[in-house]
């Protein structure tokens, strides 16, 4: 019974990464500004779609997918400093419900431009799958656990090294602190939408190799990684991406031992279940001040 | 005095004359042109309305022309229901063909027998003709012509235990129903049953519960993308087990998706996308290879087995219309009902008043995917 293990470990730890990327991205608005930004699945799309609409076009593969991630952090960038500034310091909820329209602006441009088909990027490295423990794996799994650990350790750097980093981290504590301090509110505010562009570009672009991409698959990868982002402790850029690995764990072994119909619900059962009992999120703080 | 009466009169004799020669032939049409089910209403409206285009080169029907009233329903089921109200009521149509989806037919097809008109429906589902009701046909082919042919092929190879893996939404379910009936029914042992959802990335946990289940063969029901994610895990994880897909990936599209892991796979197609293939002998040959390089030529895109939908549900109403000699929705109504061993894109229509489907398993043709295409099973 327990010879798939190590399969759906595997499987469970790929589409993991995709909600851990996701996630961090969540992350990434809410720390520096307090929104959730409901666009987050459709930066992922765009990443993917971009590479493959660039690929066609004739770019090879590394150059589609670099240029994929830069418009896209350029187009977060863009809806910072043309929708969310604009309108000010509102409560929350108001940008919260922006970041919907503007998630539905992207799904219907995109759709509308490139058509309703699913698209498939060529994999990194071939697809003669490896064996793993008696798992067969993807070489393209591999490339997206790497980037991923890649990507956590860059940004864990970022926060603790650089000042831009440690600016997003006091705008994140206090606002109004960091404004008198001389740091620019507004542009790592712009900053941090760049750079959750550029978080769910790169997730979207290496993933569709594996997953396929199509203008909406933003809409499940949004709510999955918002539910990674719960799982972890919202807040939490380690959280984040650790409650995107468990999500897709906790699903690929709902799968695999108790019911592929139930698959869905299984992990959001857990997630309920853990929200109960430690409504913080498992490696949230102990206070949840920030609302 | 006498005179300019005469004129008047005759006058008025002249236009009424004319309005009822150029009075044309009013058909209704229920299409899901924009929304989720437009991949499926966007080819069958270009069909529709290519279709009266032809006819009314030909000079029409019984002499009038035909006129299309087709709506949008935009996918969603409410604005079905109140498109076939206003094609019944204010329209006054003759017949009306739709919906796309089964959802939508399903709602409206209890108007019909009220109204007394005639429809003739695009989609699958087989509770849109089982019971009969005698106002209602529908020209796709159902799930169980296509899971029956499949289980031929099964049989004839031997197989003894099926698999299935189907995709949780509206025609997975469908098809995982009449799969479940079918397999036992057929003298297969159904040993797995697996299910996925349609915005699934990753299937290796359910096929991996498969291969521990060791089947002959696996069942795959679903549309794209989803089985040319199967159909790259099946490749990754090395299985070997035979898989066939439903007629729902009967696309190049799905060729294009899962590449290489396509190769090998066997499923249900209509005759359209093997046309050429086809001994000159098939009755549909002509017909499709006609069609296929018509849409072409006309849209620059490919045809598809739902854009044939619209072909076969206005052609066979046309065809009513010339055999009754007459619009009225009763006299269609009765001329539908006989049709027999007729041509059309998705099989040869042959309606009874016990088979509002007029199809059977030979709608379908056996296919493996080789060499990135289509080749017929012998």
């Amino acid at each position: 019974m327990f010879a798939g293990a190590p399969q759906y470990l595997i499987s469970g730890l790929t589409v993991g990464a995709t909600y851990g990327l996701t996630a961090l991205g969540f992350t990434m608005i809410f720390n520096t500004t307090g929104i959730i930004n409901f666009a987050q699945g459709e930066f992922v799309m765009l990443g993917g779609m971009l590479a493959v609409v660039l690929q066609k076009a004739g770019a090879p593969l590394p150059v589609a997918i670099m240029l994929a991630v830069a418009v896209t952090a350029l187009v977060g960038c863009l809806i910072e400093r043309g929708v969310i500034r604009p309108v000010g310091r509102t409560a929350p909820v108001n940008l919260v419900i922006i970041t919907i329209g503007i998630s539905i602006l992207l799904r219907g441009a995109v759709m509308l431009i490139w058509g309703k088909d699913t698209f498939a990027l060529p994999p990194f490295s071939g697809s003669a799958p490896l064996a793993i423990l008696g798992a067969a794996v993807q070489p393209q799994s591999l490339w997206v656990l790497l980037i991923t650990l890649l990507l956590l350790v860059a940004l864990k750097l970022f926060f603790s090294r650089t000042i831009h980093g440690k600016a997003m981290l006091a705008c994140a504590c206090e606002q109004k602190a960091a404004a008198l301090m001389g740091i620019s509110v507004d542009r790592m505010a712009m900053l941090s939408f760049g750079l959750s562009g550029f978080l769910g570009a790169v997730g979207g672009a290496i993933l569709t190799p594996i997953t396929l991409t199509s203008y909406d698959v933003g809409v499940m990868l949004g709510l999955k990684g918002f539910a990674a982002c719960i799982l972890g402790g919202l807040g939490n850029p380690f959280g984040a991406a650790a409650g995107g690995l468990i999500l897709g764990v906790l699903e690929s072994f709902g799968a695999g031992f108790v019911s592929s119909a139930y698959k869905d619900a299984f992990a959001f059962i857990v997630l309920l279940a853990l929200l109960f009992v430690k409504p913080t999120g498992l490696f949230g703080g102990p206070k949840s001040d920030r609302v | 005095m006498m005179l300019r009466l005469l004129s008047v009169v005759a006058a008025l004799v002249l236009c009424a004359g004319q309005s009822l020669a150029a009075e044309p032939i009013k058909i209704g049409a229920v299409v899901s042109v924009t929304g989720p089910a437009s991949f499926l209403g966007e080819p069958e409206k270009n069909t529709l309305e290519m279709i009266r285009d032809e006819l009314n080169a030909k000079g029409g029907l019984l002499g009038r022309p035909v006129e299309l009233i087709l709506y949008d329903d935009e996918s969603d089921v409410n604005k079905a229901v109140l498109a076939a109200e206003k094609l019944i009521k204010k329209d006054q149509v003759a017949a009306v063909i739709g919906a796309t989806t089964s959802g939508s037919t399903l709602a409206i097809m209890n108007k019909f027998p009220a109204a007394q008109v005639p429809l003739v429906s695009m989609s699958a589902a087989e509770k849109i003709v089982n019971p009969v009701n005698p106002w209602v046909f529908k020209v796709a082919p159902s799930d169980r012509h296509a899971v029956g042919r499949i289980l031929k092929h099964a049989q004839a190879k031997g197989y003894k235990k099926i698999a299935i893996l189907t995709v949780s939404d509206g025609f997975g379910q469908a098809g995982r129903e009449v799969l479940k009936e079918l397999v036992p029914a057929m003298g297969f042992t159904l040993t797995a049953d697996e299910v996925y959802g349609p915005k699934d990335t990753d299937m290796t946990a359910q096929l991996t519960k498969l291969k521990d289940a060791a089947p002959d063969a696996i069942i795959c029901w679903g549309t794209n993308p989803g089985p040319a994610v199967v159909a790259r895990n099946r490749a990754q994880l090395g299985m070997k087990t035979p898989l066939y897909m439903s007629h729902g990936v009967a696309s190049r599209k799905f060729i294009e998706l899962a590449g290489e892991s396509a190769e090998g796979l066997m499923l249900p197609a209509g005759h359209l996308i093997v046309a050429s293939q086809l001994p000159d002998s098939q009755p549909q040959k002509v017909l499709l290879l006609a069609y296929t390089s018509q849409y072409k030529d006309k849209f620059k895109g490919d045809v598809s087995p739902f854009g044939g939908h619209g072909w076969d549900g206005l052609k066979l109403v046309a065809k009513a219309v010339e055999t009754a000699g007459s619009d009225k929705p009763a006299a269609i109504r009765d001329a539908l009902e006989k049709i027999t061993a007729f041509p059309g894109i998705g099989g040869v229509f042959s309606f009874t008043d016990k088979d509002h489907n007029g199809l059977d398993a030979n709608a379908f043709e056996m296919v493996v995917i080789q060499g990135g295409d289509w080749k017929i099973l012998k």
